[in-house]
């Protein structure tokens, strides 16, 4: 089974995106806790493409999320137990791997919320890769189930 | 969707969620939480009707949590299987009462 949904890359077609994810692990048979983390990951994913994939940045060259825009794609694969999620867009190219982990034992007094969704995406699913290829970003995301 | 019914008695309130604590929803419970939490001591939420956390719903309770930690407590109750795992991959199971 392969499916792909397309949208501008915009908060409001989050959930849009949302239902199309529910319906396909629906259709799959999909359980309620894998299927929380697969939401919650196309969320955590689908959130920074939108800010960040098409934003222009300010005199000194600092990123002002949600201006600009442009399209994305949400890819998904479901073959051999296996569900895959592909985000793609032709924004600034970002590796979100690369960013560092949050120190998730702190304090609440220290505990800061950035880095926190991609932390979620890394440790609720199996295997996670991003290329940057003929200038688009492609993240595929693959959980077991 | 979120529905927030909130039972308010002096310092005490109870917050009780229903559907998704998302994106889309966690500004809606944090107009709701800011405009009672100055009169707070004793905060509770009830998240038995809760079926879906993001980071963007921890958002909201770590900086509730941080004001109430200065002026009262704050807990969390009848937390799901499916969120109780979010609170535990995050390490928020460490830093929020949940009873």
């Amino acid at each position: 089974m392969k499916k792909t949904f397309e949208c501008e890359a915009k908060i409001e077609n989050l959930n849009t995106a949302t239902a199309f994810l529910e319906e396909t692990l629906e259709e799959i048979g999909c359980g309620m806790k894998q299927s929380m983390q697969l939401c919650v990951a196309l969320e955590e994913i689908f959130v920074n493409i939108a800010h960040y994939a098409y934003a222009k940045t300010d005199s000194s060259g600092k990123i002002i999320p949600d201006t600009g825009s442009g399209q994305m794609s949400l890819t998904l694969v479901a073959e051999d137990g296996k569900v895959y999620m592909i985000f793609e867009d032709e924004g600034i190219p970002y590796n979100p791997l690369e960013k560092a982990d949050p120190d998730v034992t702190l304090s609440v007094e220290d505990r800061e919320i950035g880095g926190l969704g991609i932390y979620m995406v890394k440790k609720s699913m199996d295997d996670i890769t991003y290329e940057n290829k003929d200038g688009k970003n492609i993240l595929t995301l693959m959980k077991k189930l | 969707m979120l529905n927030i019914n909130i039972l308010k008695d002096g310092g005490k309130a109870v917050y009780s969620l229903e559907g998704r604590l998302d994106t889309s929803t966690a500004p809606q419970l944090e107009e709701a939480v800011n405009g009672n939490i100055s009169e707070l001591n004793d905060l509770s939420f009830d998240f038995a009707k809760l079926e879906y956390i993001s980071s963007a719903g921890l958002r909201v309770l770590l900086s509730t949590q941080k004001t109430m930690n200065k002026q009262g407590k704050m807990v969390i109750k009848n937390v799901s299987e499916e969120v109780m795992e979010i609170f535990d991959v995050t390490g928020f199971s460490d830093i929020l009462t949940i009873e």
